[in-house]
């Protein structure tokens, strides 16, 4: 909401010294958020003066245009009282007429220095200024034409015009619509200055009879008043005068019509829409109702609408010509030839009015100002308004007859302990306090004891419960007044284990030298298809937005990868190679046909209803993924780099499972996005956590990440379900460890994990340890086998092994890898 | 060693004579004071006290020695014996010390070669903030509390006294999802958690709620369709706004320092009433003339636009079932992405989302 001050001033008796930023300050303590002070006209300097046009001498010239050469009366203003001579481009004025001159020295909107100049081959000292020239309109057809009796040449036109001015825009709260005129804007200036406010909606009414438009409501809850004037005999070329075009323009409304602005100034001016029928083109009684099935209409803005039976529509024998309180239709709208005029000031229903503006995507100043809550009794003083300004400045005679329907609600009465302020604020607000400030916003106010009962004023639909009067009190107190009181909360647990437990894993990963991003999870089938994911994949079931911002991006993801890897892609696009980034992040996975219920605000759900609520909620199992690509160890000046591959992101997740006390174990496996011969599923025991490995070269393709790039997903949450919480210390013994090797030739395609639980197992509890040291496939392995190396650890927790005991368990192991895997012993 | 000689011959014995053991006590000295290295050392240490050294076989002959002359040979010996061995333990220990001093010289490295074998990791400054504030409110006893991306309809609007038709509905530009019949959101804020929380949970209730969030805004410099939220949420008896007051205005200086406190204006949000906007004391001018006009932080306003707070609308207790005669509370949110740009000068939202590891890693492990 833009308000001109010299408006607001109008209606709030503000000291005249008061800064724009100080009352600016003030509407925003009292809730009218400041968004911007805009001083229009304080970039044109002067001398701006009246000029009366003495002569004028159409030239034409040879690029086909005519020019005028005038001299202009400007009085003292030019220093030697004689007639200024201006070269004038424009010619919609005459000999006589009262024009705005800027002389030279003068500076005009945008810093257009004026000077003396020749051109046309003539000296042209100033200029004769059009409106759009002085920033006061957009109208360049001509220059401005001053009425016969504005004033006398060499007058200053700043004050004359108006020409500066302060406006503030306000950012309004959707609670408080009756600032959206100045009418509201006034009150609450009056309000923080404590200065007497004049309300621009009390004005000597007619009575209402019979004799006006008929009008029949067909649905008194949807349109509780209607009010309709007519105006008659209206010249429609008769212009709109300049200080209301200009008032407009400071509030951000271009000006159309007399007719509409008038309209649109009245909205401005009390926070009632206003509608305006040609009434010569409606025919037979006006009807308000709700629209039928399938009906049309086609609004002013050109768009054929299929209405609902829930809009509110105004009729009459032709049809629907209007979707009431948001926007009227074609048939019947005001035009050029427009000499009979209708007035409609109605009260609808604020509910309705924001359905019927969703619904068909409609917002207009007018719907604005009716969904959020009109002042319901100000109707017939808006129409009277309205027809008063219609024949004041377009001339015409207001007809006789006034149709008033409906009348507006019984005022709201709203009863609060008398203390409740005080309470809900913690301010010591005295009960003196309480009453005058509800007063001061409008209401009435009785005492009764300890309570007291507030009767809102009708501008004010939001106050409906106790705490609205609260925080009216409260805002004229001050919220600077708060004091500042820390509670004292019950002795907290801290963190759950689960969170806790979440901060451990990204300092894990931290550790190891990735780093965290944060990635959108909007994704797209395109992304699915690009993991190469089977038809079937569970991970192509997505949730799917209605509004998604990209139409390639509607999924909600399943897997954290297609961010991941943006991410890697974004990297050695900037130019860094070496990476490991990894990703926490909720994945979803919808429910089939569940329906989450909208349930009743007036009491809580039950258990049933919180339960079939949170059944609805899609799985959003918590994942952590992680990529690394480029070198994992750089080379450099110490010797040659490590590429990071398969083994790295496996280790990684070995890591992370062993900061949580657990034991990983790795199983090959075959899944999409990754290397078929190059995927470990992870395994806590029996139960899988996730995958890991070597990306699928198409899948590096198809991201735009280097071939090798390796990455693993894994379920954190189920992580995290099984993690360790208090861990057992060990038992160790700290007798000597004795060491064996033992080499053994195995089928290629045996898993070196398979081969080390094995030995360990044929080794006994002596053996503390299997370690794999070497891995060898060639010739002297023979085909299609290798050897694998291991160092064996043996220990006793009692005693000292013997060297017999550690070469029976030894041969035990090797004895087992015989016969279970057909291992032959390399000498 | 050596037994009594049985075959004695005088001529053999002249080494043990005075003049010839000196002799070789000079030779020794000689030998070891020469050495100048340990490996020189080592080869005098064989040829003056090895086992063939000349010393060593004049020692053998003692026993061949009449027994009148076997003390003074033997003491002769003895001590020269005992004289080449003292020094050659002073040469060696002068040697060593010489050898790691030179060691030590030889040794110097260039320490500006650089080491970046691995990559830097880090934690996203938004996960650490997250942290941060949440520990701000753990160690006044609050929980953290949290709830689903993807929620109820029901949780995100209307529990909230955000109704179907309520105006402030269209100021949260909602992802909704498919079928529209399943009513599931993404959450809009975090508020739904508070909800949740009062549902599950009976007062007093101390809980703070970061958390990620969505809306329909295009992406640029200061926008994006995901961020993040911190909400807090008390209910109890005799809560007021001036405990909300209180707690963020201590929440404030635990983040951004002693002095750096919050003020309210006037606002409105369907969950609370009253409703306030905070204003976060400028850090960096900290609102002190002259400083303030020129401060970029707050541009000039001495004050920053931190978020949003209120007493909980009772319209809300009832919907969760909190007895709204009995308690009231207070809940208070604000922009986790926007308290990190300005904390720590981040110029382009952006940089949040797009994975560059230059962000992150700026940070340090800890905010």
């Amino acid at each position: 909401m833009r308000a001109p001050v010299s408006w607001i001033r109008e209606y709030a008796d503000l000291p005249a010294d008061v800064p724009v930023e100080e009352l600016a300050a003030r509407l925003t303590a009292l809730g009218l958020k400041l968004e911007a002070i805009e001083r229009p006209g304080h970039d044109v300097t002067g001398p701006l003066v009246v000029g009366r046009v003495l002569t004028m001498e159409p030239e034409p010239q040879k690029n086909g245009k005519t020019i005028n050469w005038c001299t202009v009366d400007v009085g003292d203003a030019n220093g030697t009282g004689e007639p200024q001579g201006i070269v004038c481009g424009a010619h919609n004025f005459t000999v006589g007429d009262l024009v705005v001159v800027v002389l030279p020295g003068g500076v005009l909107p945008g810093g257009f220095d004026i000077s003396e100049r020749k051109t046309y081959g003539h000296l042209s000292a100033g200029m004769i200024c059009s409106t759009r020239e002085l920033g006061l309109g957009d109208d360049h057809e001509g220059i401005l034409v001053l009425p016969a009796n504005a004033g006398e040449p060499g007058d200053d036109v700043f004050e004359l015009l108006r020409l500066r001015d302060e406006v503030i825009e306000f950012e309004i709260n959707p609670d408080r619509a009756y600032a959206l005129s100045l009418r509201g804007v006034s009150r609450e200036a009056a309000l923080a200055y404590g200065v007497a406010f004049h309300d621009p909606a009390l004005r000597d009414t007619p009575p209402a009879d019979d004799k006006g438009y008929p009008v029949v409501v067909d649905d008194p809850e949807g349109c509780p008043v209607f009010v309709a004037r007519t105006v008659s005999g209206f010249d429609p070329t008769a212009p709109t005068p300049d200080w209301m075009a200009r008032r407009l323009l400071l509030c951000g409304q271009r000006s159309i019509s007399l007719a509409v602005d008038v309209t649109n100034y009245v909205m401005l001016e009390l926070g009632r829409p206003i509608h305006g029928y040609d009434a010569d083109k409606l025919s037979g009684p006006i009807r308000v109702r709700r629209a039928g099935e399938g009906e049309r209409l086609t609004t002013l803005d050109g768009v054929d609408r299929e209405l609902s039976i829930e809009d509110l529509v105004v009729c009459d024998d032709s049809g629907i010509i209007g979707l009431g309180g948001v926007m009227g239709g074609q048939t019947t709208e005001m035009s050029n030839t427009t000499t009979r005029v209708l007035i409609e000031a109605a009260h609808w229903d604020s509910r309705s009015m924001f359905r019927t503006g969703r619904r068909h995507k409609l917002t207009s100043e007018a719907g604005k100002r009716n969904e959020r809550g009109v002042d319901p009794t100000i109707c017939e003083a808006a129409a009277d308004r309205v027809a008063e300004l219609l024949v004041e400045w377009g001339g015409g005679t207001i007809e006789p007859g006034v149709t008033v329907v409906g009348h507006p609600p019984e005022p709201r009465t709203v009863t609060i302990p008398i203390d409740l302020p005080a309470r809900v604020t913690g301010m010591d607000i005295a009960s003196d306090t309480t009453i005058a400030n509800l007063e001061a916003v409008g209401c009435e106010v009785d005492v009764a004891a300890d309570t007291l009962t507030a009767t809102v004023p009708p501008w004010r639909p939001d106050l409906e419960d106790p705490f609205d009067l609260v925080e009216e009190v409260a805002r004229i107190v001050g919220y600077e007044d708060v004091p500042s009181v820390l509670p004292q909360a019950p002795a907290g647990g801290g963190l759950t284990p689960e969170q806790a437990l979440r901060r451990r894993a990204g300092r894990t990963l931290a550790g190891e030298g990735y780093v965290e991003v944060l990635s959108f999870p909007f994704v797209g089938e395109a992304d699915f298809d690009r993991l190469g994911l089977d038809g079937d994949d569970p991970r192509r079931t997505a949730l799917r937005l209605a509004n998604p911002l990209s139409n390639e991006e509607p999924l909600m993801t399943t897997t954290l990868l297609p961010g991941l890897l943006r991410s890697v892609s974004r990297n050695i696009s900037r130019g860094t190679t070496d990476l490991a980034l990894f990703e926490t992040s909720p994945v979803t996975f919808p429910r089939d046909g569940v329906a989450a219920p909208i349930l009743p605000v007036d009491r809580p759900p039950t258990k049933q209803e919180w339960e079939e609520l949170n059944r609805a909620i899609p799985d959003q199992p918590l994942h952590l993924a992680f990529a690394a690509s480029g070198d994992r160890d750089r080379g450099g000046w110490w010797g040659k780099g490590r590429a990071a591959g398969w083994s790295d992101v496996i280790q990684t997740a070995r890591v992370l499972t062993d900061a949580f006390g657990l034991e990983l174990s790795a199983r090959a496996s075959t899944l999409a996005p990754w290397h078929p011969g190059r995927c470990a599923e992870l395994f806590l025991g029996e139960t899988s956590i996730g995958h890991a490995g070597e990306l699928h070269p198409k899948v590096c393709r198809a991201f735009g990440v280097p071939p090798r790039t390796s990455v693993a997903e894994i379920d954190l949450d189920l992580l995290i379900s099984r993690a360790v919480r208090v861990p057992k210390a060990p038992g160790f013994s700290s007798y000597p460890v004795a060491k064996e090797d033992v080499a053994l030739v195995v089928p290629e395609d045996l898993p070196a994990g398979t081969l080390a639980a094995t030995l360990l197992e044929g080794a006994g509890p002596l053996c503390e340890s299997v370690r794999l040291f070497d891995v060898y496939t060639g010739p002297q392995a023979g085909e299609g086998r290798k050897s694998l190396a291991f160092a064996l650890r043996f220990r006793a927790p009692d005693r000292t092994l013997t060297e017999k005991e550690t070469a029976a368990a030894r041969a035990a192991a090797v004895a087992l890898a015989e016969q279970r895997h057909g291992a032959q012993q390399r000498s | 060693m050596s037994g009594p000689n049985s075959e004695y011959d005088p001529v053999q014995v002249t080494p043990l004579d005075e003049e010839h053991v000196n002799a070789m006590r000079r030779q020794a000295l000689a030998a070891i004071a020469a050495a100048t290295d340990l490996d020189a050392l080592k080869q005098v240490r064989a040829e003056h006290a090895g086992d063939r050294s000349p010393l060593a076989l004049a020692n053998r002959e003692i026993g061949a020695l009449p027994p009148q002359a076997r003390k003074d040979a033997g003491q002769r010996v003895g001590q020269t014996r005992g004289a080449v061995s003292q020094a050659l333990a002073v040469r060696q220990a002068e040697l060593e010390v010489e050898a790691e001093a030179r060691m030590l010289v030889e040794e110097t490295v260039d320490v500006t070669l650089p080491w970046d074998r691995t990559t830097k990791g880090a934690r996203h400054p938004i996960t650490m903030l997250s942290e941060r504030i949440a520990d701000v409110f753990v160690a006044m006893g609050w929980e953290v509390a949290e709830g689903p991306l993807v929620e109820a309809e029901w949780l995100n609007f209307d529990a909230l006294n955000l109704g179907p038709d309520h105006p402030a509905r269209t100021m949260q530009d909602t992802f909704w999802t498919e079928p529209p019949e399943n009513h599931l959101v993404l959450r809009t804020h975090t508020s739904p958690v508070q909800a949740r929380t009062m549902i599950t949970r009976t007062p007093p209730i101390y809980v703070v709620c970061p958390g990620r969030v969505f809306r329909t805004d295009e992406y640029d410099a200061t926008h994006s369709p995901m961020f993040h939220q911190v909400e807090g949420l008390v209910i109890d008896e005799g809560i007021s706004m001036a405990h909300l007051k209180g707690t963020l205005d201590h929440f404030a200086e635990a983040i951004f320092g002693p002095g750096i406190t919050t003020r309210f204006r006037p606002s409105y949000f369907p969950f609370t009433e009253p409703s306030a906007e905070v204003d976060l004391r400028c850090f960096v001018c900290r609102g002190q003339s002259p400083a303030v006009e020129d401060c970029r932080t707050c541009k000039g306003e001495g004050w920053i636009e931190w978020g949003g707070c209120g007493v909980v609308n009772p319209r809300v207790l009832t919907a969760c079932g909190v007895d709204k005669d009995r308690y009231t509370g207070f809940a208070f949110g604000m922009g986790i992405d926007r308290t990190l740009m300005f904390r720590h000068g981040v110029a382009d939202l952006r940089d949040m989302f797009e994975g560059d590891v230059r962000f992150s890693t700026a940070f340090g492990a800890e905010l």
